[in-house]
């Protein structure tokens, strides 16, 4: 038996909504085996992963807290993707934005003002933004690969926040533990609602994924955005510059990455300290192709992500199942994801071969 | 022995990892396929063998099984890309993730077990000689393989004629189809070579590197041995140079620490990620020079037209 495919005439509409829930139920099913494989109830296991996280308040607003950076990033990343640009490093621009947007309240923790927070947010965005200016310019300028360098650059700014965080930086009143001064409260995100932890970060994704999704549709840009990825030779003859392309939409996902990484810092952790993210800038990649390179897709996408983490939390506790099942079900995720989409531009057909025919190969 | 042969044994043990991962995914980009999970497929390759050798009490079991969990491994990847021809970039970062998820889970009963190291294998005669002897010929079988492959590889791309194909494949999958040659069952091939040195290279690292299962051991070497293959311009011969010249500086920071140079440690951490950064700015701001030697096929989606 092999599988062949049949180039469609037009990309299925049909399957461009469908194909996210079918990969999302196949990554479902899986799961289950994977519990099953693990020794524990299936059935049991998927419900505390994927339902009892939904019906209390406190683990709701864990969605919205783990969501907001996942959305933000996310949408950032799908302008590049879909752009042909590959910033894999979202890891390290969302460090960038956190070191920088912490500048204020780190190094003049003395001076209190209404300023201080739009400062931080503002200073995390230029942070970011920089950060992903290194590939950026590599790319355009000295035709290096962008997929290697801002991968390469996440390393290195982790090791520079280790760095800061037990030397420099390190707080005078933490008993030498690696942590910088507590956040004074003017440097702290508010929360969204009194019922519980979510913070404004929430609001700042949702409203940037909204305002991308509008760019990407009504907008000039948004169409420069998707013929230059589709066709840079095309995009040349329309007067776009490919160069001018990489410097936006790299500078656009960094500032967007590290604003979610100040928002982090200020909103849930209150200080800055070795290890600030589960890897959030890597499961945005996951959350960028699930919501299908789109805004709006993005956000959808996004919440459901954050269940998986706050999932993953759910079943170490109730189960005793290891916190890396989140990692494995991500990984899932992106792959049937990917496997799915094919059905959007191709027809899938199982042809059965009599043994040692040869079917591949042309000129037959 | 002296501090020189002590120093240098180091950098041999660091750069055999990334030597072998890169040449295998040299093969693999060869044929037109830019597989970016190498850093999935290492880690894989390391929690597996690390298992296969705490419960058969034999490494090399634990080596054959790296090899083969790498190879498995990157089937996956090739069931994605080649016949249902996914985007190759985004599959390989998706073969990455779920290698560091998968092999924590692997590894999970193993965390903190101290591991049983390879035992070198000593060549008669050879070894005796001085200084050269104890470096090259008292070392692990992982060492002599990493060697041998790279001039298997160098052979077999250039003088073999499935060599000759492979590399057909990946400047030109139309023509290379239209001539006959199964391009997508030569990939698979090579995709699967690519994941059987990664889990290699992987095995090295819990049985000889530091013999015990960390979490994310390969610590971005597999995204090193990817930087490695476009430094080599995709000649085996260069990635031997390359390898054994990212080992020494990744080694260097380690010895630099033990001498207690006033530089912080994360620095020094950080030299072989700024190192990955400068070399690559350095060989491809050449444009030309870049054009002439990456596979023109590398990373472009192949369906049969019938």
């Amino acid at each position: 038996m092999r599988i062949e495919l049949e180039k469609r005439a037009n990309p299925s509409t049909l399957y461009s909504i469908v194909s996210p829930f079918l990969a999302l139920a196949l990554t479902v099913v899986a799961g289950g085996i994977m519990f099953a494989l693990l020794g524990k109830d299936p059935g049991a296991a998927l419900y505390s992963f994927f339902i009892e996280p939904l019906l209390d308040v406190w683990s709701l607003h864990e969605i919205a807290i783990k969501a907001a950076p996942l959305i933000l990033i996310g949408a950032g990343l799908s302008v590049c993707y879909r752009s042909n640009n590959w910033n894999i490093g979202a890891e390290g621009q969302f460090i960038a934005g956190a070191i920088a947007g912490s500048i204020v309240p780190v190094v003049f923790h003395e001076w209190h003002s209404s300023l201080v927070l739009p400062l931080m947010l503002i200073f995390g965005m230029i942070g970011g933004a920089l950060y992903a200016a290194i590939p950026a310019f590599l790319k355009a300028h000295m035709n290096t690969n962008e997929i290697l360098t801002s991968l390469m650059l996440v390393y290195i700014a982790q090791l520079f926040l280790d760095w800061l965080v037990r030397g420099p930086w390190r707080s005078p009143d933490a008993y030498n533990f690696p942590v910088t001064r507590d956040f004074a409260p003017e440097a702290i995100l508010p929360e969204l609602i009194s019922s519980g932890r979510a913070n404004l970060g929430f609001a700042l994704a949702i409203v940037a994924a909204v305002g991308l999704w509008i760019m990407m549709r009504y907008t000039l840009k948004g169409f420069e955005i998707t013929v230059l990825g589709q066709s840079e030779r095309a995009g040349r003859f329309a007067g776009f510059s490919s160069k001018r392309m990489i410097w936006f939409s790299m500078l656009l996902s960094g500032g967007l990455a590290g604003l979610a990484g100040i928002a982090e810092v200020s909103g849930t952790i209150g200080k800055l300290q070795p290890v600030i993210s589960p890897g959030y800038g890597f499961t945005a990649i996951i959350v960028a192709f699930l919501g299908r390179l789109n805004p709006l897709g993005i956000i959808a996408a996004g919440l459901f992500l954050a269940l998986t983490y706050v999932g993953g939390e759910a079943v170490q506790l109730t189960l005793s199942v290891s916190d890396k099942v989140t990692r494995v079900f991500q990984g899932l995720l992106l792959f049937f994801v990917l496997s799915c989409d094919t059905l959007i531009q191709y027809k899938i057909r199982l042809v059965f071969a009599r043994l040692g025919q040869s079917n591949e190969g042309g000129a037959h | 022995m002296g501090i020189v042969e002590a120093i240098l044994l180091t950098v041999i043990t660091a750069a055999t990892p990334l030597v072998l991962a890169s040449i295998g995914e040299l093969v693999t980009e060869r044929s037109g396929v830019l597989n970016l999970g190498v850093e999935g497929m290492m880690v894989m390759g390391a929690a597996i063998a690390f298992a296969a050798t705490q419960i058969t009490g034999s490494p090399y079991i634990g080596i054959l099984a790296g090899i083969a969990g790498g190879a498995l491994f990157s089937l996956l990847f090739g069931f994605l890309t080649l016949t249902l021809v996914a985007n190759q970039v985004a599959t390989g970062l998706a073969l990455t993730i779920l290698g560091l998820g998968i092999s924590g889970q692997i590894g999970e009963p193993y965390v903190g077990m101290s591991g049983t190291k390879l035992q070198p294998i000593v060549i008669p005669l050879l070894s005796d000689i001085p200084f050269l002897g104890p470096l090259l010929f008292k070392q692990d079988i992982i060492f002599y393989v990493s060697i041998a492959l790279v001039i298997g590889v160098n052979w077999f791309l250039f003088k073999s004629r499935a060599g000759l194909k492979i590399r057909a494949i990946g400047d030109n999958h139309g023509s290379a189809h239209a001539l006959g040659i199964h391009v997508i069952r030569t990939r698979y091939l090579a995709v699967m070579f690519g994941g059987a040195c990664a889990g290699l290279a992987g095995a090295q690292l819990s049985l000889v590197y530091t013999p015990q299962w960390v979490e994310n051991m390969s610590a971005g070497r597999g995204w090193i041995a990817l930087a490695l293959v476009v430094f080599a311009s995709w000649r085996p011969w260069r990635v031997l140079a390359g390898g054994y010249l990212f080992g020494a500086v990744s080694i260097s920071q380690l010895h630099a620490q033990a001498f207690g140079i006033g530089i912080p440690s994360q620095f020094l951490s950080a030299l072989p990620y700024i190192a990955t950064v400068v070399v690559l700015i350095l060989i491809s701001h050449n444009r030309r020079m870049t054009q002439i030697n990456t596979p023109a096929c590398l990373g472009k989606p192949f369906v049969p037209d019938r």
